[in-house]
């Protein structure tokens, strides 16, 4: 395709067959004040391309990126070692270049690769089946949550307060429009979960019950006794996992009988990159397949009896049942799902257990000489790779007070919960393979002294 | 027992004050191999010409009308394991749901089966 740019009489012609005499006359809907009027302030008309880059680097350069120095942020994004590589083979033209595969048989390849990530994520969560992914771990949790009302035909929804509050704040957004009822509310600063009163509130009106695993404050529970309240009343159990690493080490949802388990990939094989594009992961029994939202893959035969790769049950979606489709996601995270996949066959069984208990580890030497500061302690009794601290002050200044000091110590509950001046004093603290020894103790001491 | 069509190829056997619909054979034909059929749950309301059930085929999902308001009273559990029968004896096994009728009247508005023939011989 050639670019020709237009002439003057070229537009001249087009404003006149469609009445109007003016570029700016198209705009008249945009309010006057929200208009701009002359050059953005601050901005040149022009810069060559070698001075826009040094400008670039030096803005780059004000950011403290994760590996400056000692970092323990987690709370639905971890930071992990990504094999070289998995960059690498990402990187070859036929991933990297391909679009949702619309005339999908003949793409085997990367049918076959979507094919293996949904086995891999199939397997982690303990679950009969997986979708070829979704945009990231919330908007899944949301596609969970509707799923479970046209499998139910139910409106509400019991949303554990252990849940991220992103995640919660993503399906508040999307329930305005379909109006389903969210029953939810925030966690207390204490070591045990909310799922043993959610198990006594299920009724017959119930759609859904939503856990995280491990949750936001990175406690840990058994949810068969939930999984069973859920199915004597007919609704269906959710179980949301931001930091699949963990279940390396712990029991899948789908082990204790969790329904949908859904989830964000990002911790395998998609680094931090600045909060996206990460990759949502769904997964489900078989006997709700139908209901599933995203593409899936199947693998059959050929008509000379060789292996081949299908889409499969492509009548849930919305380019063939329209509005009736089950969900208005059509695309997945393709190349996200493929660094995990890659990354996942990269660690195998062995690995991804052996990475699990290091981070958990790394973790118990964290929160034991974390709990050593004067006036701090550690919430949890349980916990995976993340636990919430409990200072004698606000974490939120103290967490720009550890900065200065060079480390970047979690993110404090004032941040994700502003108006909840209940939980200002918490801390959650991630600690994953990337943790060194000196990080831990460097962590320490910025904090003692920050406190002191 | 009288039988009615639909424009939408389907057909309504009446008895008594129950209605049995299902596909008829040209709807089969065109539709291909029937993979799934969903039928609707006891109890649910039927409005005429509101959705009742979807079928869905190698070549394409089809959904299902209600020829009649009334009360869904069974739907056909054997199309759960066996949607194939959808084809292989549409106008019998493979039957979709029955209901009540809540106005007979509306049936008036249906073809016979010769009238049927005729308006597939005019497609």
């Amino acid at each position: 395709m050639r670019y020709l740019p237009l002439t003057a009489d070229d537009r001249a012609a087009m404003l006149a067959a469609v009445g109007a005499s003016t570029i700016d006359d198209l705009f008249v809907d945009v309010p006057a004040e929200a208009r701009l009027t002359g050059p953005i302030a601050g901005l040149p008309l022009q810069a060559s391309e070698l001075a826009v880059e040094r400008h670039m680097a030096a803005l780059a350069r004000q950011n403290r990126a994760a590996g400056d120095g000692p970092f323990f942020l987690g709370a639905g994004a971890y930071r992990h070692h990504v094999p070289a590589s998995v960059d690498h083979l990402i990187q070859r033209g036929e991933f990297l270049t391909a679009y949702t595969p619309y005339q999908p048989e003949i793409a085997q390849g990367t049918l076959q690769m979507l094919f293996e990530f949904q086995t891999q994520v199939a397997r982690l969560f303990g679950t009969d089946v997986a979708n070829a992914s979704m945009y990231d771990g919330s908007t899944a949790c949301w596609e969970a949550i509707v799923m479970a009302r046209r499998v139910t035909k139910r409106t509400t929804a019991l949303i554990s307060n252990g849940l991220h509050p992103h995640y919660r704040s993503v399906a508040r957004t999307m329930a305005k429009y379909t109006r389903d009822t969210l029953i939810e509310s925030d966690p207390a600063l204490e070591p045990g979960t909310d799922w043993a009163a959610l198990a006594a509130a299920v009724t017959k009106e119930t759609s859904c019950v939503v856990v995280q695993y491990p949750d936001i404050l990175g406690r840990i529970d058994d949810m068969a006794a939930l999984a069973e309240a859920c199915q004597a009343a007919g609704a269906l159990l959710i179980a949301v996992v931001t930091e699949p690493v963990a279940l390396g080490l712990i029991k899948s949802p789908g082990e204790m009988g969790a329904d949908i388990v859904v989830g964000e990939g990002q911790a395998l094989g998609v680094g931090l990159q600045f909060g996206g594009p990460y990759v949502g992961l769904f997964a489900c029994k078989s006997k709700y397949v139908r209901q599933m939202p995203g593409r899936l893959c199947g693998e059959t035969v050929d008509a000379k009896g060789k292996r081949g790769y299908v889409l499969t049950l492509s009548t849930r979606e919305q380019h063939i049942r329209r509005e009736k489709a089950t969900s208005n996601i059509c695309t997945n995270a393709g190349l996200c799902a493929l660094a995990f996949s890659i990354h996942m066959t990269l660690l195998g069984e062995a690995g991804l257990r052996q990475l699990a208990a290091i981070n958990h580890s790394r973790a118990k030497a964290a929160a034991t000489e974390l709990a050593k500061v004067p006036g701090v302690s550690v919430m949890n009794d349980s916990y995976f790779n993340e636990f919430t601290l409990l200072l004698p002050a606000e974490a939120r200044p103290v967490v720009h007070a550890l900065a200065e000091k060079g480390v970047l110590g979690g993110v404090s509950l004032g941040r994700l919960y502003p108006d909840n001046a209940g939980l200002a004093n918490g801390l959650v603290v991630a600690v994953t393979e990337t943790v060194t020894e000196e990080d831990i103790a460097a962590f320490a001491a910025a904090l003692k002294e920050v406190l002191a | 027992m009288p039988r009615f069509y639909t424009e939408e190829h389907e057909w309504v056997e009446v008895d008594g004050e129950i209605a049995t619909v299902g596909i008829t054979d040209f709807a089969q034909g065109q539709l291909g191999d029937i993979v799934f059929v969903e039928v609707p749950d006891t109890g649910v309301e039927l409005t005429k010409g509101g959705d009742a059930a979807v079928v869905e085929s190698v070549k394409a999902a089809s959904d299902i009308y209600a020829p009649v308001d009334g009360t869904v009273t069974e739907g056909n559990s054997a199309l759960e394991e066996d949607p194939a029968l959808a084809n292989s004896d549409p106008e019998g096994e493979g039957w979709f749901f029955r209901m009540t009728l809540s106005d007979k009247a509306q049936l008036d508005g249906l073809m016979d089966s010769k009238g049927y023939k005729a308006y597939c011989d005019a497609l």
